[in-house]
């Protein structure tokens, strides 16, 4: 297919030539940005949180008025909960992750560090947290009993003899090591806590440090009771969750029922919950991005029409010197595929300064290169679908109308 | 002329059905995308107290130890219970209020209704009357109250006719977690969005049920909501007096500028003094923001929010685009049509308005339809569940200005096409007929 004549067409029809390219290019650059936020919202809703999601359950509850002993209760609850059918293992904790409400402190390597480089979750519960979350201790020991402290809340006075660290935290605290147990961290007062095992992942209750701070998590090995948090996970056979939720609640009210139930979920609601934003802002982005791929199919479609039209009797013509059928399709498919091109060019140009404006000022990362040919690819489909009809309708004009006049 | 005009761009748009369909939902989709975003930006943007944003002040301290002290780092985001409970005491503002936010179970007296939890703040008197807060029935508590922590509280109208299902219950016994308070005021709605008193908690949320004394709520241990930072571990309880820890917020009024130099001459003292009494060691960093000032430093607005009102724009840019286009088509086709009419003694400007009231109609049904767009757009978002969703309103002004952007966007958008039309030569375009 010779361009030339083509190109020299289409500069007699400049304007509508540059609003095509100018549409196919705002498409191009803003379908590129969308598609790669809703891409990066996907991943992150993705994470790993490092629990057995499907075997745990969660239970938040709160006393009314201060409680006299609320470490006897909270015996007595872990107990009842035991004994609910299909129940493995109970535990009480502070906190859940992907929760939302967080306990958070400095970590350093050295007492006292004003300058502490990270901030890191801290996990407490009672003596079967790690085995309730199933979460995998991938070098080092889990907690042995007699390590437990009791912990009713409060201040950070406490001496914390050991932690258990993630992979995220070891690898920040002491990067290129491959041992990292044994080693001290100083997390709570001036007295180190010894590092006993490393967990594979534990994700943190919220996002409060942004995407740097995901991996970061520790575990104490403070006994708390009802009171600090008041979250019970029960990791149960996960084909009774339900009806595990509903027997729990039963055997809470029944130890003490002067308390109220403030959540009740399983821990795929903890984890919908927690990115309800980013799934709102994926179908947003989504919805916007198809019909914007929409409007400039349908502006293709009403462009070429136009042309169509306005050259019927050059078609003729044409047609009546020899041309095929195929020969105007090809015409309206090439021109089509110019103007396409051009706009991608464009819109690729745009597309990656807006991403760089978006760098600077929301957590985006960088476009990745392989946006380019995806983008152009999908432009370049959308152009020769949006033009077919028309284009079709060209080929199907009569010679004879050359020597009609209108 | 106008009449005529009218006549001739409704016949226009009707010969061609499917064209003037594409460009109204082309302009609909625009301006109903971006008003749905433009609206959530509208009121999460708000001034939560027009009145007042100037005048109230939120005060930033920093008693940290020197060590780890970087010039130029900004103070605490929130202040001690010692700086507060001395401040407010000291009394040097037109109004001071200290607070933080709480919750807690009410436990009611009817039989039928179980014991529920909801949101509260504990605070001092001045509260009210600083932040203009609207009482429906009764007052705030006194000074008196905080002075002698008393058992006193305030309540919304919605939580005094889910308890008692009555609004007019001043003097009523309220069991709070388990103690029983008197209540001494019954407030109208109120809830300033942005929340922007106490941004640790929500700031685009559903707002506080009750209001107690801050004295009281520390005798009573009840709960705190929001953030707690410690910076040193020599503490049992972050809530005792001399505890290392930021828990609080404190809000000055003060109605001058002279005042606003007087308060901070008297913080430089108060800070002066600390360092001299071995509480403070930095050297003097005080911040006194108004709530502007303080929203645009926390960078209040989610940025969600904004990213979608970006995408949202850019979606109208190409539906404009998408119009311009579609309309220079339609123009260019009727050049014979034009042609006749320039022939006929019509001016290139009657041509040129023509054009442009053809255009005005289309933007007209696609602000419509547009409207329409935003509407579902904003229960989508409503229904969604975004913190900020259940604000999402179309008000009057917006719904105004979706209109004018739908006219005014496609006037725009047919100035290029209609000077095009009417530069149309008669004699050509009657010759080649």
């Amino acid at each position: 297919m010779d361009f030339i004549p083509i190109i020299s067409t289409l500069r007699r029809h400049r304007t509508a030539s540059i609003l095509i390219i100018l549409e196919i290019a705002f498409t191009c650059a803003i379908v590129c940005n969308a598609v790669f936020v809703i891409r990066q919202r996907l991943a992150a809703m993705d994470r790993a949180s490092g629990v057995v999601e499907d075997e745990i359950v969660r239970i938040q509850i709160a006393g009314i008025g201060k409680k006299t002993d609320p470490g006897v209760v909270t015996r007595q609850d872990l107990e009842a909960l035991k004994a609910v059918p299909g129940v493995k293992s109970v535990a009480v904790t502070n906190m859940v992750p992907f929760g939302g409400s967080s306990w958070n402190t400095s970590v350093s390597t050295i007492p006292d560090d004003p300058h502490a480089p990270i901030n890191v979750a801290t996990y407490m519960g009672s003596r079967d947290l790690i085995e309730t979350l199933g979460a995998k201790i991938i070098a080092g020991r889990d907690f042995n009993p007699e390590e437990y402290i009791e912990y009713t809340g409060g201040g950070s006075n406490v001496r914390i003899p050991s932690i258990l660290i993630t992979k995220g935290v070891a690898e920040r605290m002491f990067p290129g090591e491959t041992n990292v147990v044994g080693k001290n961290l100083y997390v709570w007062g001036k007295d180190p806590s010894t590092i006993v095992g490393v967990i594979d992942t534990l994700a943190r209750p919220n996002d409060f440090q942004g995407p740097v701070g995901f991996t970061y998590a520790l575990v104490m090995p403070l006994d708390v009771d009802f009171t600090v948090g008041g979250n019970y996970l029960i990791r149960c056979d996960p084909t009774r969750k339900a009806e595990v939720l509903a027997a729990a609640e039963a055997a809470l009210k029944k130890v003490d029922p002067v308390r109220l139930v403030m959540k009740r979920q399983t821990f795929a609601e903890v984890r919908k919950d927690h990115f309800t934003e980013d799934r709102a802002m994926a179908w947003i982005l989504g919805i916007v991005s198809i019909s914007l791929l929409v409007i400039t199919a349908l502006g293709v479609v009403g462009l070429a029409s136009f042309w169509v039209q306005q050259r019927t009797r050059q078609i003729g013509v044409r047609r009546a010197l020899g041309a095929t059928r195929g020969d105007i399709l090809r015409y309206f498919q090439t021109e089509n595929f110019i103007l396409a091109t051009a706009g991608i060019i464009l819109g690729m140009l745009l597309a990656f300064g807006i991403n760089l404006w978006l760098m600077g000022k929301y957590q985006v990362d960088r476009l990745p290169a392989e946006f380019l040919p995806i983008g152009a690819g999908m432009l370049w489909f959308l152009g020769q679908v949006a033009v077919l009809g028309p284009a079709l309708r060209a080929a199907a004009i009569p010679p004879a109308i050359a020597t009609r006049s209108v | 002329m106008i009449g005529y005009y009218l006549d001739l761009a409704l016949r226009s748009l009707k010969r061609n059905m499917s064209l003037t369909v594409l460009m109204i939902l082309a302009i609909g989709f625009g301006v109903g995308a971006s008003m749905t975003m433009v609206t959530v930006m509208h009121v999460l943007a708000k001034d939560p107290i027009p009145e007042k944003s100037k005048v109230l002040h939120y005060v930033q301290l920093d008693p940290r130890p020197l060590r780890g002290y970087v010039p130029g780092d900004e103070p605490l985001e929130q202040i001690t219970r010692r700086d507060a409970e001395t401040l407010v005491r000291e009394h040097r503002a037109d109004g001071q209020a200290i607070m933080t936010g709480g919750n807690a179970t009410i436990v009611p007296s009817r039989a039928n209704l179980d014991p529920f939890n909801i949101d509260a703040r504990w605070t001092s008197t001045e509260f009210f009357t600083m932040f203009d807060v609207p009482f429906l029935k009764g007052a705030p508590w006194s000074a008196q109250d905080d002075a002698n922590h008393n058992r006193v509280a305030v309540i919304t109208k919605e939580l005094a006719e889910k308890l008692f299902g009555s609004t007019d219950v001043v003097g009523f016994p309220i069991r709070v977690e388990t103690t029983e308070m008197r209540i001494v005021g019954v407030l109208d709605t109120w809830n300033p969005i942005p929340h922007f008193f106490d941004l640790m908690t929500e700031a685009y949320g559903q707002g506080e049920q009750l209001y107690v004394p801050f004295t009281t709520s520390l005798d009573l241990s009840l709960d705190h909501n929001g953030s707690t930072n410690c910076w040193d571990s020599k503490h049992d309880d972050p809530k005792a007096l001399d505890a290392p820890c930021e828990w609080m917020q404190m809000w000055v009024e003060l109605d001058s500028d002279a005042k606003l130099d007087a308060y901070h001459d008297f913080l430089s003292s108060y800070w002066a003094e600390q360092v001299r009494t071995g509480h403070y060691e930095r050297p003097v960093n005080i911040r006194l923001r108004n709530v502007t000032d303080y929203l645009d430093y926390n960078k209040v607005i989610p940025s969600d929010a904004k990213l979608g009102t970006v995408v949202a724009l850019g979606f109208l840019i190409v539906c404009l685009v998408n119009t311009i286009g579609l309309l220079l088509t339609k123009f260019l086709r009727r050049s014979a049509e034009i042609g006749v009419r320039r022939a006929l003694g019509a001016s290139k400007g009657s041509i040129f308005m023509q054009l442009l009231v053809e255009a005005g109609m289309i933007g007209l049904v696609g602000g419509l339809f547009g409207l329409g767009l935003a509407a579902l757009g904003l229960w989508a978002i409503r229904h969604g569940a975004s913190a900020y969703g259940h604000l999402a309103h179309l008000d009057m002004a917006m719904l105004a200005a979706t209109f004018v952007l739908a006219v005014v966007s496609s006037i725009l958008a047919g100035l290029l096409p209609a000077w095009r039309g009417c530069q149309v030569t008669p004699a050509l375009q009657l010759k080649s007929h």
